[in-house]
């Protein structure tokens, strides 16, 4: 774990996949590896972060993946603190850079950010002196759940390179969708979209993924199928007519999963919408979906984020002791 | 005898009547009293002042369609006081004014208001539009005819289009009773609604709801039907788009009694300066491709837009230090209205004249005005510019009260010597 090189990541935030190179991935998905097998064992808590605080700042409430960041940051010894400011006070949007100068008076060396704003994060990243972590912002990027998403592939197939991936669903709204896509062709896997044409954003081609509007026809031979969410609200006539409609053309069953290739695996980001973009029987089956693992993949991705855009910040600091004591 | 001012040595250029030679000027009581060529070749008589314009050009001083003021309302941003001194150094003369105040102009006594304001202020000419409906709510017509006699130079919704067809169907008949202009922002609202920016590859990338260039002619077309249905004088702000200008194009040839303008932002920028969500590139409508920049250049090469506005839209800090999708749309422009239309001029695309004639001559006759012409008995109202000067725009030194300007630090040549208005100086460069 710590043979990598301090500056073989030149990152001083991770606020998205795109604009990461291959070996960059490579990288947090090798140190994920590690982690996770720390994670199986009964002693889970390592020293690495010992002294620094990370604060995860959830301006969009979430519980799974503030959670997930929360132990990510305890299990490597950081002091984590959770803020969710005011939903009624963000709104005016004004206190978001507030927020940011006053969450950076206090010093901490990570922050971990969620907001319902595209660039939201990019925004805090600059007013801070802090390492900051996106942990999604509006439909822009969710690049740990994407990083997850790959070592959760990595691990049951032992590579990305040259697979077929479909991802469903809402890539409109969709975070992970974008944050997936960047990911996914970066590593050389083979990347679909399969959605109605009201939930796929227009020039969605030229991040260079196959688009289908049918689903049986977009998750053909697909070793992953991969379901995205769907919110109820965009349900009722705005952008599909019925959650009904949607599901008997989109929804993943046993029926359209027929399609794919015997053996294709089935993921999740969470939390589902059992009977809307997925039927039970399929999410449950437990030969074909990923969906716990990807929740356990999850912590140890943190983690390696966490870890990596640290060394920098915790090398500085032997740097200056050394000084000191000279 | 009222003060007698000689410019002489200076390349007057004078889009109205095609004048573009050098000469002098004479200003008397606040009017042009002679103009010409001719004028004062045998020196300046006693008496009169002299002004040597050191081969600087002389032209008509700019009538600005489109600023907002934000006074009364929204003093921190901006007033008449900070805008007028901006538009004195931008070379701005005259200027039109948004009624999106608040309170809204849509009454007499805001109209009446701002200009008792600006003749406080006494710099520059500051004309108000009125609005087309009540509260800018698209519903109710104001009283066009009581505010034009007020002195409202036109009437617009200002960043909000008429939407609904059959109110504008009614603002556009009412108005050409009354020989009024409305001007519409053209923008197909229920297209445009949580748009950040230009719909596009850039807007899928950076996770933003797009504004597709089809709402910008989906109202346009829908307009030019009203248009032709009651035969009104129609004007459309800030064409942003090639389908636009092709609609507008399309009508002029069919000789419906329609112009239109832009502002520099959109033939000086494209969407690109959005990337890395900079929300001083948020502008309404949302800068385009570079096809769309390119085609607006040509459109105001071939005179398919009339004029260009500044399009001036002060925001303060607050307004603009957000994530895109709530930051308030809008960049400063008077004082850089000048040097980016220049721009054009520079890069060859169109002659000096034509260039100055949308900004002078073309926007004052739009309006109605008697401005922009260096001619005997006209206003003496005048900028004096060193076409060739280079310089860089600096954000710190603006006048206006807010600094969203997206050109800062830009190189741009043609800066202004000295602005007249009446006679009087308002703005001379710095030594």
């Amino acid at each position: 774990m710590s043979t990598i090189n301090r500056g073989a990541f030149p990152h001083r935030h991770l606020l998205g996949i795109e604009g990461l190179s291959a070996d960059e991935i490579t990288m947090l998905l090798d140190l994920s590896d590690g982690y996770v097998e720390q994670n199986r064992q009964k002693d889970k808590k390592r020293s690495v972060l010992r002294g620094l605080t990370v604060i995860n700042v959830f301006f969009e409430t979430s519980t799974r993946t503030r959670t997930s960041f929360e132990l990510a940051g305890k299990r490597l010894g950081a002091d984590v603190i959770n803020i969710s400011p005011d939903a009624s006070a963000i709104k005016k949007g004004e206190t978001l850079i507030d927020t940011a100068m006053t969450l950076n008076a206090m010093h901490p060396d990570v922050l971990t950010v969620r907001h319902a704003d595209s660039g939201a994060v990019h925004l805090l990243s600059e007013k801070v002196a802090c390492a900051v972590i996106n942990a999604g912002d509006g439909s822009h990027e969710h690049p740990t759940q994407a990083l997850l998403d790959a070592l959760t592939i990595r691990r049951r197939l032992g590579r990305l390179h040259g697979l077929t991936v479909a991802i469903c669903g809402d890539i409109l709204h969709s975070r992970v969708a974008r944050s997936n896509i960047h990911l996914l062709n970066t590593m050389g896997a083979r990347v679909r979209v399969v959605a109605p044409p009201t939930l796929l954003p227009m020039h969605i081609e030229r991040l260079g993924v196959e688009v289908f509007n049918d689903m049986r026809e977009g998750i053909a031979d697909c070793d992953i199928v991969m379901m995205l969410r769907l919110q109820t609200e965009r349900m009722q006539g705005s952008f599909v007519p019925s959650t009904r409609e949607y599901f008997h053309f989109f929804g993943l069953d046993a029926g359209k999963l027929s399609a794919a290739r015997p053996d294709a695996l089935i993921m999740h980001p969470g939390p589902m919408n059992r009977g809307v973009e997925i039927d039970s029987l399929v999410a449950d089956d437990i030969s074909r979906s990923l969906i716990h693992e990807q929740v356990e993949m999850g912590v140890a991705v943190r983690m390696a984020c966490l870890d990596l855009l640290t060394r920098d910040a915790l090398a500085n600091e032997y740097e200056s002791e050394a000084e000191t004591r000279q | 005898m009222s003060r007698r001012v000689a410019y002489v040595n200076a390349r007057l250029l004078d889009p109205a009547s095609g004048l573009d030679a050098v000469g002098a000027l004479l200003v008397e009581g606040g009017r042009i009293a002679d103009v010409g060529p001719d004028l004062f070749r045998d020196g300046v008589p006693e008496g009169i002042e002299r002004v040597d314009c050191e081969g600087a050009c002389l032209a008509p001083g700019l009538v600005d369609l489109r600023v907002q003021l934000r006074e009364p309302g929204e003093e921190h941003k901006e007033t008449i006081d900070t805008a007028s001194r901006a538009a004195a150094a931008g070379g701005v003369t005259a200027m039109a004014c948004l009624p999106n105040t608040d309170p809204p102009v849509d009454d007499v006594a805001v109209v009446e208001f701002i200009a008792r304001r600006a003749r406080e202020v006494k710099l520059v000419k500051v004309f108000a539009y009125g609005s087309v409906t009540r509260g800018l709510r698209g519903e109710q017509l104001t009283e066009i005819g009581l505010l034009k006699e007020a002195g409202a130079v036109g009437f617009t919704d200002g960043l909000k289009a008429v939407a609904d067809a059959r109110v504008m169907r009614r603002a556009l008949a009412y108005a050409r009773g009354l020989g009024a202009l409305i001007i519409q922002h053209p923008e197909e609202p229920s297209l445009a609604r949580n748009g950040a920016m230009n719909e596009g590859e850039l807007s899928m990338r950076l996770g933003l709801t797009g504004i597709p260039p089809a709402a910008e002619a989906i109202m346009l077309e829908r307009d030019m039907r009203l248009v032709a249905l009651t035969g009104a004088r129609y004007h459309a702000a800030h064409v942003s788009t090639a389908e636009g200008i092709e609609v507008i194009r399309a009508a002029k040839q069919r000789g419906l009694p329609v112009t239109c303008d832009t502002a520099p932002h959109y033939f000086a920028l494209n969407e690109q300066a959005v990337d890395g969500y900079r929300t001083f590139a948020k502008v309404s409508p949302p800068l385009r491709s570079e096809d769309d920049r390119l085609a607006v250049v040509e459109a105001i090469a071939d005179g398919t837009i009339d004029a260009i506005a500044s399009d001036h839209a002060p925001h303060d800090q607050e307004s603009k230090r957000l994530p895109l999708a709530q930051a308030e749309p809008g960049i400063v422009g008077l004082e850089t209205l000048l040097p980016l239309s220049l721009e054009l001029y520079h890069e060859g695309r169109i002659g000096i004249l034509d260039l100055l004639a949308k900004l002078t001559c073309r926007p004052a006759d739009l309006l109605a005005l008697p401005l922009g012409r260096l001619a005997k008995g006209a206003a003496a109202d005048l900028v004096l510019f060193d076409l060739e000067k280079s310089w860089q725009i600096e954000v710190e030194r603006l006048r206006s009260k807010s600094k969203n300007t997206l050109f800062d630090r830009r190189h741009v040549r043609g800066e202004v010597v000295r602005t007249i208005v009446d006679g009087r100086t308002v703005y001379c460069r710095e030594a």
